[in-house]
Order: structure tokens, then C-alpha cells, then sequence
């Protein structure tokens, strides 16, 4: 187990082309904004939260200064500084939705492929309901629901995206359990008497959640829009709660009508910088795991030495 | 396939698709029922409670049917979508099939803009990039492809706002019709567009049309990527196909071999998933309209739902749901015309 994520690594490493920059692209810029949720009380200037310093308040829609780096916006919060704590909000509810949405998915999946019968049937029946309604009106609906009950905070916008995300896990887990279950290591696993469940934890889980890192990560992506949609129509992240790009661009919309684009500018470049480099980071892993597309570039190979005595023996 | 002609299989197989319909119906309207309507309580303390006295709650809740048994409501409920009957607002007291009547128009103007946009601009562009995979054509449309898909709808539509107002500050930024023609106009179809064209002026539909180009263009990017990155992956694949290698080898033009052998064989997957885009172009339009002030099915979503009238969302989400059903059913249907491996 220790020697597969390097070689897992490796596999992208050595793809050819585009692919490969693509991915170290994306991880880049992926890492920065890790950088910027973990650590941004000492990297922003304000707290997200904050309308004042030393009692004087912040300017209405301020224009840049050295005081705001990108001005403030309507509601007299600094624009950078609610820039970079959006990174903490995003990567938290983006982590903790696809977290939740795997930890159902994956085992669903695996149980309905290996079971199969009725249970997979009404299980895929169902999943497939749930993915064909738009995702945006799922989220919107759970959002709504939670929102009454569990406030505007980090926790129930992660609840209210992770049911769109279920079905893609319960899919692809799924169809490769069914795949997988006829296959001879299981067979013979079935032979030496091991029970279904030791059948499932110790041969199939390792060979069915191949696919779910590359999922995850564009999941990942389209959480993130789908929270900052959710914000925008207010119905995410309140924000005195937390810093969401999706909000303060809602509430910049009416200053874009109106002519004034910055505030509504910089939340929206976060999102696409993020967005795309979470992107770029699955199309890497996809285009370096998946076989039908890996292209792998040419390597230098280095003999060993030979060495005296070794002539002889061949 | 073993048996029987090949339309008879064609039959067969699109009565099986349409029967299958009923349980996919049944599944989310029983989720909707179950999310909207078991889930949150009692949907007139939570519209108009702070409004009104614990005896006229109760009264309306008589009104409305909502103080029977929820297993009697939920059969109802079902029995009344089937006859396209989706309840009354809490708020507003209309018809929530009036709502769908009066704005729905608005909303299918713009998703159909948005298709033809997306389409007509986004093949090509995928189809280029397959064929020259790996030149810094395929990266700049391919990052074009990324970045439409990745940057928020509504961003994108703010700032494609802001632009025009500084470049062409008379061109309309936000609803469907300026408010003279809106007034002008009578409304028969309840599409604005479609009542501009029966009114017969030119300028008013011009300004409907001018109306339209900000809006359509936007949601049009959101699913252009997706097109492009499709068509890409699919020519990419086509052209590894054997056929495409015999082509060659019997001397057709590069060209030619790309136009009638990979090309044609690459689309059909492409059918398919651009029909599947109807749930991503629902959630799309809700967006824009709330980006452009657009009067349509979105609009009204997020106007109930800030009133907090469950009812009211619990019958558009029950529309949606089913035109998206509906949809995909006409996919599968096309799609079996189009690839007869399909049908099995």
C-alpha cells in the first residue's frame, strides 16, 4: 500500500504533453489557495467579519488603497481580506461535502454491485432519479430545507451539496464492483471461504476506488460553483458567518448595473482560479490514469553498471 | 436485436423507454413529496404565520387540504400532477400552472438561445481541437473550454454587463422587453418574443431580440464547454478507430477521413450528453435570470422561495422535474434513431 501513492504519482509524472502541465498547473494553483484558507487570519489584512479598525468604519464602496488593497464593497467589509478568507469557507464546505458524499457513495455502491438483485435495482433506480434532476434545483431544495433548520453557517452548506455528488460515486463504485465481482481473485478468494464482507473490504475495495480520486476532484470543482450559485442566490453561507465569493457577488450585482464592476470582479476571479485549478488537477489524474487516453512520454533508461564477475556468469 | 425486424425493434424499444417513464416519474415525485412537503412542516405557518391568527392559519390549512393525513395528501398530490394540476401558491394565492403559463416563456427562450449559441459555435471548435491535439491550438481552446466551464455563470454575465455598459451604453443590460414595448405588446402566447413577432412591429421585436442576445450569449458559454471538451474527447477517440486507419490506408484525404469517418461516428455520444445538458441548462437559467433581471421560470423559483412558500416550489420543482423526464426520453428516443446499436 505504501509504494502506490508514488507510484500513482509516477503514472501522471511521466504522461506526455499538455496533460502533464495541465495537472502541475492545477496543483499549483490548488495549492496556493490551501495556502490561503490555512493560513489567512495572518494573510489578510481584516478579518472577513470586519467593518471598522480602532472604531473608525471602513469607507462605503471604497476604491483601492493602501489601506484596501481592492476597496470595500456595499456592506463596508474590505475586499481582499473577505478574497482570501473565501478560500478558507470554499475549501472547507468543498472538502467536507465530497468527504460525506464518498463516505455514503462508495460503500452503496460496493454493497448494490456485490449484492445486486432487488436491492441494486431499486438502489440504481434511485440514483439515477436523484442525477438526473438538475443539481443546482437539488442543492437549491436541500439548501432551503437546512437553512430553516440549521442556520446559514459552513455545515449546512456542505450537507445541502453533498446529495448531488452521491450518485456519482454509488455509479461508477457500482459498475465496477459488478465487473469485478465475477473476476477470478474474487473467485478464488470465494474458494479459500471468505466471507462476503471480508470479500469486499480486503479484494474489491482496493481495485473499485481506482476512479473515485479523479471524481472527486472534478466533484470538487463543481462544488464549488455550485456553492458560490447558492450564495449568489442567497441561499448559502450567510456572512457574518463566513466569507463566501458567491454572496459578495450577489450583493455586487446591483453596483455592476450600475457601473462600479470591481466588487463584483475580484470574488468571481477567485472562484474561476480555483475552480480551474481543481479542474485542471482531474483532467491530470484522468488523462494519466485512465488508459484509453494516458500517453506516456519517452524515458531515459539507465542500465545498471555491470559489474566484474557478472560477464562471466551470463 | 436477435429477433424481429429492425423498426420493430425500434418500437419495442422506445415503448419499453416511454413505460419506464411512469416509475421515474413516481421516484421523484414521491422525493419531492417527501423532501418538501414532510420535511419542513407546516407550509402556511411558515409563508404567512407572523401574518396572520392561529384561527385563519388553521381555516387556509382547511383550504388547501393540509391538515388531512399526509399519506391521503400524498396520494392527492400525485393525483393531481397527473393532471398537470400543481397546487396554489401560498402567497400570492395563483395557480402555480399560471405561474409556469406566465413566466415559462420567458425561460424557454432563453435556454433555447442559449443551445443554438453553444452548439453552433462549440462543435467546431471541439472538433478542431481533436483534430490538432496537443498544438497550442487544442490548449487555447481547450482552456477556453475549461475556463467557460469553470467560471461561474453569474460572473460571467456580470461582467459581460459591465463591459457593455461602458462600450455600448444604450444597449439593454437586464429583463426581456424595455418597458414601453413590454406595455405595447398584448400578450397572447405569454413568450414575449413569439407576441413581439404577432404584433408585427419592427422595433419591438428588435428590442426583444436585442433583449435576448446579453442573456442567451451567457448561459451559452456555461454549456459550449462542455460541448467542447466532448467533441474533443470523442474525435480523439474516433480517429484511434480502425475504420478510421483503413480509411486512410485506401488513400481518402485526411480531410475527408475526418469529415465522414471520425467526425460522424464522434457525434453520437455528443447527442446524447447534449441532451442530458437540459438539467445542467435548468440550473443554468436560474442563475442567469437572476443575473439578468429575466422574467422567467428561475425568477419565480427564488421569489417563493424567499417568501418561504413551500408549496408553490414544491409545484415548479415538480415541473422541472418533469421536463426533465420528458427530455430524456426524447434523447433516448433520437438517440436510437441515430445509433441502432442501441437499440437492444
Amino acid at each position: 500500500m505504501a509504494v502506490r501513492m508514488p507510484h500513482w504519482f509516477r503514472q501522471i509524472w511521466n504522461t506526455k504533453g499538455l496533460s502533464r502541465w495541465i495537472f502541475l498547473v492545477g496543483l499549483f494553483i490548488t495549492l496556493v489557495f490551501v495556502v490561503f484558507a490555512i493560513f489567512a487570519p495572518w494573510i489578510a489584512p481584516y478579518h472577513f467579519n470586519q467593518t471598522a479598525v480602532d472604531g473608525v468604519k471602513f469607507p462605503k464602496l471604497g476604491s483601492a488603497s493602501s489601506d484596501h488593497w481592492l476597496g470595500t464593497n456595499d456592506q463596508f467589509y474590505d475586499i481582499a481580506s473577505r478574497m482570501i478568507w473565501g478560500a478558507r469557507t470554499g475549501l472547507e464546505v468543498v472538502v467536507m461535502s465530497v468527504a460525506f458524499a464518498g463516505v455514503i457513495g462508495v460503500p452503496l455502491g460496493l454493497l448494490s454491485g456485490f449484492v445486486g438483485g432487488w436491492i441494486d435495482r431499486v438502489l440504481v433506480f434511485l440514483m439515477d432519479a436523484i442525477y438526473a434532476f438538475p443539481s443546482l434545483l437539488l442543492a437549491i431544495v436541500f439548501a432551503f430545507l437546512l437553512k430553516n433548520t440549521l442556520g446559514g453557517g459552513v455545515v449546512a452548506a456542505a450537507l445541502s451539496l453533498t446529495a448531488i455528488y452521491i450518485p456519482q460515486y454509488f455509479r461508477v463504485v457500482r459498475n465496477t464492483t459488478v465487473s469485478a465481482r465475477e473476476a477470478t481473485y474474487v473467485e478464488a478468494a470465494r474458494a479459500i471461504g471468505a466471507p462476503p464482507l471480508t470479500i469486499m473490504r480486503k479484494y474489491l475495495f482496493g481495485n473499485v476506488v481506482q476512479s473515485v480520486p479523479v471524481l472527486g476532484t472534478l466533484n470538487a470543482a463543481d462544488a464549488l460553483g455550485t456553492l458560490a450559485a447558492l450564495g449568489f442566490l442567497g441561499l448559502g453561507i450567510q456572512p457574518n458567518e463566513a466569507s463566501e465569493w458567491g454572496y459578495d457577488l450577489s450583493r455586487a450585482l446591483d453596483d455592476a448595473q450600475a457601473g462600479n464592476w470591481l466588487p463584483a470582479f475580484w470574488p468571481g476571479l477567485m472562484i474561476v482560479l480555483l475552480i480551474t485549478g481543481l479542474t485542471f488537477v482531474g483532467e491530470g489524474l484522468n488523462e494519466g490514469i485512465n488508459p484509453a487516453l494516458r500517453r506516456r512520454r519517452l524515458q531515459k533508461v539507465v542500465f545498471p553498471a555491470r559489474t566484474a564477475g557478472e560477464e562471466v556468469s551470463s | 436485436m436477435s429477433s424481429g425486424s429492425g423498426s420493430g425493434s425500434l418500437l419495442k424499444y422506445i415503448g419499453i423507454r416511454v413505460l419506464l417513464v411512469i416509475p421515474m416519474m413516481w421516484v421523484l415525485l414521491t422525493l419531492v413529496f417527501i423532501l418538501l412537503r414532510v420535511a419542513p412542516g407546516d407550509p402556511v405557518t411558515a409563508a404567512v404565520g407572523d401574518k396572520l391568527s392561529p384561527a385563519a392559519i388553521a381555516q387556509r390549512q382547511h383550504q388547501l387540504g393540509l391538515d388531512k393525513p399526509l399519506i391521503q395528501q400524498y396520494v392527492e398530490y400525485i393525483g393531481h400532477v397527473c393532471r398537470f394540476d400543481f397546487g396554489t401558491t401560498i402567497t400570492d394565492k395563483e395557480p402555480v400552472l399560471t405561474v409556469i403559463r406566465d413566466q415559462g416563456g420567458a425561460t424557454l427562450t432563453l435556454t433555447l438561445g442559449a443551445f443554438l449559441f453553444a452548439v453552433a459555435v462549440g462543435v467546431p471548435l471541439g472538433r478542431l481541437a481533436g483534430r490538432r491535439r496537443d498544438t497550442a491550438l487544442d490548449a487555447g481552446i481547450r482552456v477556453f473550454g475549461v475556463v467557460t466551464y469553470a467560471a461561474p455563470i453569474f460572473w460571467v454575465g456580470i461582467m459581460l454587463v459591465a463591459l457593455v455598459i461602458k462600450f455600448l451604453p444604450s444597449w439593454p443590460t437586464f429583463g426581456i422587453a424595455s418597458p414601453v414595448v413590454a406595455f405595447e405588446v398584448p400578450t397572447k402566447t405569454h413568450i414575449m418574443l413569439v407576441d413581439a413577432v404577432l404584433y408585427g412591429h419592427g422595433d419591438a421585436i428588435t428590442d426583444v431580440l436585442k433583449h435576448h442576445v446579453l442573456p442567451c450569449f451567457t448561459l451559452g458559454l456555461l454549456l459550449m464547454g462542455v460541448i467542447i471538451r466532448l467533441v474533443r474527447v470523442n474525435v480523439i477517440q474516433a480517429m484511434k478507430g480502425d475504420y478510421v486507419e483503413a480509411a486512410r490506408a485506401r488513400g481518402i484525404k485526411e480531410g475527408r477521413v475526418i469529415r465522414k469517418h471520425a467526425f460522424r461516428n464522434a457525434l453520437v455520444p455528443v447527442i446524447t450528453v447534449i441532451g442530458l445538458q437540459v438539467a445542467l441548462t435548468l440550473s443554468g437559467a436560474v442563475l442567469t435570470e437572476r443575473t439578468f433581471n429575466w422574467p422567467g421560470l428561475g425568477t419565480a423559483l427564488i421569489t417563493y422561495l424567499n417568501g418561504r412558500d413551500y408549496i408553490a416550489v414544491q409545484g415548479l420543482v415538480t415541473f422541472f422535474a418533469i421536463v426533465v423526464v420528458i427530455v430524456s426520453v426524447l434523447v433516448d428516443i433520437i438517440n436510437a434513431l441515430v445509433d441502432p446499436r442501441v437499440r437492444y
